[in-house]
């Protein structure tokens, strides 16, 4: 059902989540957004521990064409603060990820992670209820038993739906420090987490063991040099994965050459351009993201300033690579000072890895059309959100003359970051976080 | 890079590092706890702007003291490709988790192997027995870390056993790598 991104895809608005407010609570700040796997449920994940998820409505009747109806399904709350008494620490509860299991059975199951404790939910529908219990009354309370006379068989009867997320698995106190990644394997037993220094690997069923697969800490913390920034399995081989550091470097290991799999097999590294060294080379390059492609074939950086795709059979450098916001090279200095060049971006694929997607600043995000060499910078915005209004490319200028409808580099602001952004696996479909608000957006079908 | 002499390039690690000490600061009182990879980046920019910062000063008046430090040219400090290494290896830190705290300890100096004396509860009119070079010099990016007087209180030693030297002369003497042991 994938339109071919061909020509000059268009995007229209669809829908937005969230307060409208310009005052942001910090608990409603999204921290992570994720589409199952036929597309049908949306997840997000908040700084105050909540997950909310929306499904996908059927058929619109007032505007048939929107194909792209998320409503509230399911909102639970995931985390809670918690507090570290030895090291005299708090826990946030911020959901730093979400990822969904493959669907086995009528229930849906998500993994959410917080800084330390990993959880599985089960989501589960209930549309019926049973009536005519033979000891309890209607409400609830039991029948005085010498009232009752005679015995029936309780039926079940319709009722609205109730959707019930209930915590499975609670998989804890197995990071020393902060989970940045969870993934499902593909063999849908076990999956992955991956904290600044280490990956471990766990079997979905058990929570009290897990195995360590990668440490790179190093004896002595004064040698430190890089850490673990994200973490994936392999889409298809499920003894394959790959783990991104803070040096730049992208590590794919496999799991049967050995049980501790600090040596990789494959390294993946540009060398630096040396015209580009600063004092803010080492955080700019360090990656913020990983995805594998849905072929399996190629994975996706993100640093802070580019999208990079790598061939999986070439390791001394990347086979694309996507300039996000190139004019804010020269602001560096600034954007160290206020904090954003620590800002960690996603990006995302397509569901037949044709166009990458990833945010950027001013609550604008870009696409990469790999096929046609093309790109375009859009802007989630509440000002371009009538129904199926079609997003006008936007463009930043940067330098001289300013043309109408463009946007200086020091308009722009930094306040607005979109950081997690996400595509339908099976359809134009897209969802964007802004700080607070979830914008869907669906392409515009052409005749 | 062409037209930037070593002077802008000192101003500009100066005020580099002064921006990053102070986050390391703020960064204390996080919430979820210092985060490893937060420090590390600020490190590896503090490293950079120190090494540049010193470098430039080198440049601008070389200084007959004992070469503790590689002296690097001015030329070099502008087209730094690479971080230089450390100039003395320091001991490992023991309490861990005091390290980041210590930012302004000057324990760095007891890298010569000394350890005989207690260096934590000192007298700040002790004679300090740092190294004396040109990084001992107080930084002026520095904010001062005594406190402000209201007018007609005087200044007193404070009683042996009380809280560690404060010398924020030898920030830029002390090992970043400090900072990670927090953990």
């Amino acid at each position: 059902m994938l339109a071919g991104s061909g020509g000059d895809m268009q995007w229209c608005f669809s829908q937005v989540k969230g307060a409208i407010d310009d005052d942001v609570a910090e608990a409603d700040i999204i921290s992570t957004v994720e589409f199952n796997h036929t597309g049908e449920l949306l997840a997000t994940g908040d700084k105050g521990g909540r997950v909310v998820i929306f499904q996908q409505e059927i058929e619109n009747k007032n505007y048939p064409q929107l194909r792209s109806e998320y409503n509230v399904y399911s909102t639970f709350q995931s985390h809670e603060p918690e507090f570290d008494y030895l090291k005299s620490l708090e826990i946030e509860e911020k959901i730093n990820k979400i990822r969904w299991l493959p669907q086995k059975n009528a229930a849906q199951f998500l993994l959410s992670t917080n800084d330390k404790t990993i959880k599985l939910w089960k989501i589960s529908e209930r549309d019926r209820r049973a009536d005519g219990y033979n000891l309890k009354e209607e409400d609830g309370r039991y029948k005085d038993p010498n009232s009752i006379t005679s015995l029936r068989v309780p039926v079940l009867i319709p009722m609205d739906l109730m959707v019930e997320a209930s915590p499975r698995r609670v998989f804890a106190n197995a990071h020393t420090y902060h989970i940045n990644s969870v993934s499902v394997n593909s063999d849908h037993e076990t999956y992955l987490s991956a904290d600044d220094l280490r990956i471990n690997l766990w079997n979905l069923e058990i929570t009290d063991r897990s195995f360590n697969i990668v440490d790179i800490k190093p004896a002595n913390m004064e040698e430190l040099t890089e850490v673990i920034t994200a973490s994936e399995f392999h889409p298809n081989q499920c003894n394959t994965f790959v783990f991104s550091s803070s040096k730049g470097t992208i590590r794919l290991c496999d799991m049967r050459a050995s049980a501790l799999c600090d040596k990789h097999s494959k390294l993946f590294e540009e060398p630096e351009n040396p015209s580009n060294r600063s004092f803010f080379s080492e955080i700019i390059s360090s990656i913020s993201d990983v995805k594998f492609s849905h072929n399996g074939q190629y994975m996706m950086t993100r640093d802070y300033l580019s999208v990079k795709i790598w061939d999986l059979k070439m390791e001394n450098r990347p086979v694309e690579t996507y300039q996000v916001h190139e004019y804010l090279r020269s602001k560096l200095c600034s954007l160290y000072e206020n904090d954003c060049i620590f800002d960690k971006f996603e990006c995302c694929w397509n569901g037949n890895d044709s166009v990458v997607m990833t945010g950027s600043y001013n609550n604008f995000f870009r696409m990469f059309d790999r096929e046609h060499r093309r790109d375009v910078t859009l802007e989630a915005s509440r000002e371009n959100s009538k129904p199926l209004q079609v997003l006008k490319p936007r463009k930043v200028c940067t330098g001289g003359k300013r043309k109408k409808d463009e946007i200086s580099v020091d308009s722009l602001d930094f306040n607005k970051k979109i950081l997690h952004t996400a595509w339908h696996p099976l359809d134009n479909i897209i969802a964007v976080a802004t700080t607070n608000n979830l914008y869907i957006f669906q392409d515009k079908l052409t005749g | 890079m062409s037209a930037i002499t070593a002077m802008d390039v000192n101003v500009e690690a100066k005020r580099i590092l002064a921006v990053s000490i102070s986050k390391l600061y703020a960064s204390r009182t996080q919430r979820g706890g210092l985060r490893l990879h937060r420090s590390l980046l600020l490190s590896l920019v503090m490293r950079s702007a120190r090494d540049i910062y010193h470098s430039s000063r080198e440049s601008e008046a070389p200084i007959a003291a004992a070469p503790e430090e590689p002296m690097d040219t001015s030329s070099r400090a502008e087209e730094q490709t690479q971080l230089p290494e450390p100039e003395s290896e320091p001991q490992p830190v023991a309490n861990g988790a005091e390290a980041a705290s210590e930012v302004s300890d000057s324990r760095e100096e007891e890298s010569d192997g000394e350890t005989t004396e207690d260096k934590e509860n000192v007298s700040p009119t002790r004679q300090s027995r740092k190294r004396r070079g040109k990084a001992s010099a107080a930084p002026d990016f520095l904010p001062s870390k005594r406190a402000r007087l209201e007018p007609g209180e005087e200044r007193y030693a404070a009683p042996l056993g009380s809280c560690r030297t404060m010398a924020g002369e030898s920030l830029t003497t002390l090992s970043l790598n400090r900072v990670i042991p927090a953990f």
